[in-house]
């Protein structure tokens, strides 16, 4: 400490700085003098006023919390200058409902239970990295054909997730048809679902080991028929949509995300794959579940406008529709569960597992004190991370193109919020 | 051949739709737009879900000896058991008198319930099934509070064990004949 | 028609009152069957779906549950919102529709009344329904209103003037404004005006799709981003108000639609004076109306929406060009055979 601090008086001349609290120490360290601390202050003031002179007023605009075009309560608050955006800020948050802290009072098959509802679309994705996170820490391997049925439920769940958002993202455009014919089709890939594990959106299949039963007859023959289903309804988006020198129009150039941007903001799937980066983790994570038996090709677009991210999330569709052919081919007969206890208590230890899912890339990081139920969960989302881009992708654009970039980006609040 | 322009193609979609949800047997025959279109006129129409739908839970209380299982592992506890130890006649003469668990209440609350199946699963001795009925809205919210005697009226619904894909090791199984 | 009634010598209250009425069904009566055959039913069968089934057969009373729905419910004026400006909206929308039926023929003797600038009244009181929306979007004192409103106004200004420009085209082969004469000149013709005016009718539809604020043309009201644009406040009475008046000028802009290019009230190889055409000719013209609606609600149902900029473009950069460029060729054509 060093002087006399007399209230108000400091003398300008002397060393001594304005800052002083307990550890006086580290004012002297910063060796900041009066004059530029002063001058300082000026500065900022003097551009306080040039910045009330020259400020247009901008209107600020409330989209949502309830609105048609955000999927879910996503509130979005935007600086518009006339029809321009200045920024916009989501705020998430509405849709809250503790997961993570939920986990920690809940048995690995309740905990199965909960988060089917995370990505409330993508039904049978959620559950698959827990569950291959536990049987990382058991130290438990599903048996192939369990595999097999995992892999063909998960790119099922993929292909109903990515049906909604082809029929979607054209209604937030404008054109009606398209989302009819959207949830006309999914039916057949949801029916599949529900005659294989009981439950359209939320199947709770998994166990840990394997998955609760076997396929019914006849659901091969008819998942292929779903899955040629599948494919007329991606011809006929095509055509409707695709092709359609509007939607072009609309969305080729609108929300360009260089890759590099995208990879710093921890953007994934198909958002990063449209802006050319080749980055799937079915083939380049080591799962074991069955895609490295399959033959199939990551799509990849080298724009990174919103077009690009409708191409590529149409070629994936198609994709998936024929790896499920060829995994029901190639279904191996045998066991599906593998030997557990009947009560399951999970060894000590920490495992994240990582899987590609229809939104991009989701993972649980499962902490386990031995106990019969996790110590802590982390659900690492991928709709939170693709959501992290849009205050940098939404400056300077018109407000239509906010519908246009939010719908390309294609998040699930229940995957932002958890 | 110029392409055609996709204008253009987006109403050849429409269009052909229109066709098909107007004229499901072609263009001869009379419209039939019910037929062709998508939609099931509920409740005229009713659509039978897959038989292993999960609609409402059953219960076989002959089997089921009051464990607690299924209550404990509901993650939204919405099972109610309550049930009393009674001696039972010993199986021989002259053996001990058998203690057997008396079932006495057996609700489940299924505005509560999340439909996850995992009192099914859990449960030792096969007391719980799945049955497809979904048709059981209320006016009031505690009716959806099925009691014992209503449970075991599901049982009626519950299909028959399905038979499994090629290549399957899982055997079916024999559902439990009717309870008295 | 028109003189046989006129013979019987009303005094002129009995006249005034019957024209009233029968303007009003001639109206509203095409509006409803527009909306339940395109609205309701084409888009639905487009959509591999069916539409209102439950009310009446096949779903034809559920225009009137809405009618009644929309009766009993609250009329909710926003706290700050400028009272007479919010109210008086609707009605400068459908003051404007009512007044362009004035002029349409259906007949060789049946119309409201024979104006030698007819087609240049029709263009000039369609113009009036801009300030009804402008009234709506304003008055509403709501952003989202706000910025429907000034969209649409920026939007029907635009195609104003494809609109009437394509409309010169079809003035200048027929010589004259006068309604009952375009109808006329196509009889004489023996050709309807589509034919040669083809570019014309093009620019029409597209204006037409775009007065009406449809898809493609539908910025004002883009349900996703701006919930309904200027019509946001508005509920019970006043929105159904606002209802009708999209679809009775969808009724009235295909109706003059088809009295432009479709021949009107006329059928090929009838003569056109004849006194049965009286009786025929309301019908004729409701089914060139239908014909031209349904390529409206075709378009709407299919396409997705332009954005402002991309839609002003298109009407000042492409549309205006080509509408002068299609009446000088017409003139050319004109003077030369």
């Amino acid at each position: 400490m060093t002087g006399t601090h007399e209230a108000g008086v400091v003398s300008p001349s002397e060393h001594t700085p304005l800052v002083s609290g307990a550890n006086g120490d580290i004012a002297a360290d910063l060796d900041i003098t009066n004059e530029q601390q002063l001058r300082y202050i000026a500065g900022q003031a003097a551009d306080a006023r040039v910045n009330i002179e020259l400020e247009t007023e901008g209107m600020t605009l409330n989209i949502g919390p309830q609105h048609p075009a955000t999927h879910g309560t996503l509130r979005i608050v935007a600086r518009l200058d006339g029809e321009q955006v200045i920024s916009a800020e989501p705020i998430m948050g509405y849709m809250h409902r503790g997961y993570e802290k939920l986990t920690e009072v809940r048995t690995y098959p309740q905990v199965t239970t909960l988060i089917n509802r995370i990505d409330w679309v993508g039904s049978f994705a959620n559950e698959v990295p827990f569950i291959l996170a536990a049987e990382d820490l058991m130290d438990v391997e599903a048996p192939p054909r369990a595999q097999y049925i995992r892999t063909a439920l998960f790119e099922m769940g993929r292909i109903a997730n990515i049906m909604l958002f082809l029929g979607d993202m054209p209604v937030q455009l404008g054109g009606v048809t398209a989302i009819f014919y959207a949830f006309r089709d999914r039916e057949f890939v949801l029916n599949q679902i529900e005659s294989a594990t009981g439950g359209r959106f939320h199947p709770n299949f998994n166990r840990i080991g394997g998955v609760k039963d076997d396929l019914p007859a006849g659901w091969i023959k008819e998942t292929k028929t779903a899955m040629q289903k599948v494919r007329d309804f991606c011809d006929e988006i095509e055509d409707l949509v695709m092709g359609n020198e509007i939607f072009q129009s609309r969305c080729r150039g609108v929300g360009i995300i260089p890759p590099d941007v995208g990879k710093a903001y921890g953007l994934s799937g198909a958002n990063l794959r449209a802006s050319g980066v080749d980055w799937d983790l079915r083939r380049d994570a080591d799962s074991p579940l069955a895609w490295k038996d399959l033959d199939w090709k990551v799509w990849t677009h080298p724009d990174g406008d919103s077009f690009s991210r409708f191409w590529v999330r149409l070629q994936e569709t198609r994709e998936s529709s024929y790896m499920v052919e060829q995994l029901l081919d190639g279904l191996p007969s045998g066991p599906i569960m593998a030997k557990v206890p009947r009560i399951i208590k999970v060894p000590a230890g920490e495992s994240y597992v990582q899987t590609e899912n229809p939104l991009g890339a989701m993972g649980y990081y499962v902490i386990s004190k031995g106990e019969l139920t996790p110590f802590r969960v982390k659900i690492r989302t991928a709709s939170f991370s693709n959501m992290s881009i849009s205050p940098w992708l939404l400056e300077g654009v018109y407000v239509p193109d906010i519908a246009t970039i939010l719908a390309s980006l294609y998040f699930i609040l229940g995957d932002i919020d958890r | 051949m110029p392409k055609v322009p996709g204008l253009v193609t987006g109403l050849g979609v429409t269009a052909k739709t229109f066709f098909k949800t107007v004229f499901p047997d072609g263009p001869t025959k009379p419209p039939a737009p019910s037929k062709g279109a998508h939609t099931v006129q509920y409740p005229h129409v009713k659509e039978a879900p897959p038989d292993r739908a999960r609609g409402v839970i059953a219960l076989h209380h002959d089997n089921c000896t009051a464990c607690m299982l299924c209550a404990r592992e509901c993650p939204d506890w919405c099972i109610y058991i309550e049930g009393h130890k009674e001696l039972a006649p010993p199986r021989r003469a002259g053996g001990k008198p058998r203690q057997k668990n008396k079932l006495d209440r057996f609700d489940i609350d299924f505005a509560l319930c999340m439909y996850c199946g995992i009192c099914v699963d859990v449960c030792p001795f096969d007391a719980l099934f799945w049955s497809p009925e979904f048709e059981f809205s209320e006016m009031k919210i505690a009716d959806m509070l099925h009691d014992k005697s209503r449970l075991a009226d599901w049982m009626h619904t519950v299909p028959e064990w399905g038979a499994y894909e090629a290549g399957a090791e899982v055997k079916t199984k024999k559902l439990p004949s009717p309870s008295s | 028609m028109l003189s046989t009634l006129l013979a019987l010598n009303p005094p002129y209250w009995v006249e005034t009152l019957t024209k009233i009425g029968i303007g009003l069904v001639a109206v509203l009566l095409p509006t409803g069957a527009l909306v339940y055959l395109f609205l309701f039913k084409m888009m639905s069968f487009m959509q591999s779906r069916l539409g209102p089934m439950e009310t009446g057969p096949y779903g034809q009373l559920q225009l009137l549950a809405e009618f009644g729905k929309f009766l009993q419910k609250e009329d909710i004026f926003p706290s700050k919102a400028d009272r007479f400006v919010f109210g008086a909206a609707p009605f400068v929308v459908l003051v404007s529709t009512f007044l362009l039926v004035l002029v349409l023929p259906a007949g060789p003797d049946t119309h409201f009344v024979d104006l030698n600038t007819g087609i240049y009244f029709a263009m000039a009181v369609s113009s009036v329904s801009v300030i009804g929306i402008l009234m709506a979007g304003w008055g509403s004192n709501s952003k989202y209103s706000l910025l429907g409103g000034i969209r649409a106004a920026g939007q029907l200004i635009a195609y104003e003037l494809p609109l009437v420009l394509s409309v010169v085209g079809v003035v200048i082969m027929a010589g004259t404004l006068n309604m009952k004469g375009i109808v006329a000149a196509q009889a004489d013709f023996g050709i309807w005006f589509i034919i040669p005016q083809i570019i014309g009718f093009f620019i029409f539809m597209v204006a037409v799709q775009a007065e009406l604020t449809q898809p493609p043309f539908d910025m004002p009201v883009a349900e996703s981003e701006l919930v309904t644009g200027y019509l946001t406040e508005y509920s019970g009475i006043r929105f159904l108000l606002f209802f009708i008046g999209e679809f009775a000028t969808a009724a009235v802009f295909s109706a003059i639609g088809a009295t432009l290019f479709l021949g009107g009230w006329t059928i090929p190889f009838v003569d056109a004076n004849a006194a049965i055409m009286d009786y025929i000719g309301p019908l004729v013209l409701a089914a060139k109306m239908v014909f031209i609606a349904f390529l409206i609600f075709w378009f709407r149902i299919t396409f997705p929406r332009f954005r402002e900029d991309q839609l002003q473009r298109l009407a000042w950069k492409f549309l205006i060009p080509l509408s002068l460029a299609n009446i000088v060729v017409t003139a050319i054509f004109k003077v030369v055979f």
